[in-house]
């Protein structure tokens, strides 16, 4: 931390593979860059979609149990709501210049962010450093994250 | 109110260090500003960026955030980090004397 107590540098891990659990991280990471805050994305279990070349023009809104939507999980769960209500959300979000994931993915590599997968999700889906986008600089470990992530703060989504 | 002086001139900063009278500004201040950011020289291409933010700024009434930036000011956002690296939009607009553009894309 600078002496003033402004963070320089930010590790971010993504998580989740919904369109409301991806977003948050990579506003986070592309604030970070943009305010010179060295970044860092870390990708594991469902958010490597988010990276995943054939996955990631594909991530859906959750309609179902997710209780921030205020939808009925009955009514959440009928076939094509999910399509229909990502549809919305992503209309809106083009009018708000805001990015699709596989732009918003680009434009944060471009800002000089680091991204990367993680070792045991990729073991665990049986992928490979192919099936990713080729943003994405390296597969690596929770030790290895977190060597990368020293001296800056570390954000969970 | 903190003040400054560039090129000769006291002007009006707030905490951060930004212009809190983008009319104070001129075009000779920009070179101090950047040095004392860290940048030695402005080249054509700073040039071409802080134009585009006061027109943005004058027409608009705020500055760009860095996508936009990207998008209309003809640089794209690779090349902006490597001529303003402590973040583009930030740095961009104290050089060219603009309130710091609020945004979160």
């Amino acid at each position: 931390m600078a002496d003033n107590g402004k963070i320089e540098k930010v590790s971010i891990v993504i998580s989740k593979g919904s369109l409301e659990g991806i977003y948050p991280g990579l506003i986070m990471a592309n604030g970070a860059r943009a305010e010179g805050m060295e970044a860092n994305l870390f990708f594991t279990f469902f958010g490597l979609d988010a990276i995943h070349r054939g996955r990631h023009e594909h991530i859906k809104l959750a309609t179902v149990g997710n209780p921030g939507l205020h939808l009925a999980t009955w009514a959440g769960g009928f076939p094509g709501v999910s399509t229909v209500m990502t549809q919305y959300l992503s209309r809106k979000m083009e009018k708000l210049d805001i990015p699709s994931i596989p732009e918003f993915v680009e434009m944060i590599a471009d800002t000089g962010a680091g991204l990367y997968a993680c070792q045991a999700s990729v073991d665990l889906f049986g992928l490979s450093k192919d099936d990713f986008v080729e943003q994405v600089k390296d597969i690596i470990t929770v030790g290895e994250f977190y060597d990368l992530a020293a001296g800056g703060q570390i954000i969970f989504t | 109110m903190p003040t400054v002086t560039y090129a000769g001139t006291n002007v009006a900063v707030n905490d951060e260090g930004f212009f809190t009278d983008p009319d104070q500004w001129r075009e000779d201040m920009a070179p101090e500003i950047a040095n004392a950011a860290g940048i030695d020289t402005l080249t054509e291409q700073h040039w071409q960026v802080l134009k585009f933010m006061r027109h943005e700024y004058a027409e608009k009434g705020t500055g760009p955030t860095v996508r936009a930036l990207g998008r209309t000011s003809g640089v794209s956002i690779k090349q902006l980090y490597q001529l303003f690296p402590k973040g583009p939009a930030k740095l961009a607009a104290k050089i060219a004397g603009i309130p710091k553009p609020r945004g979160c894309i």
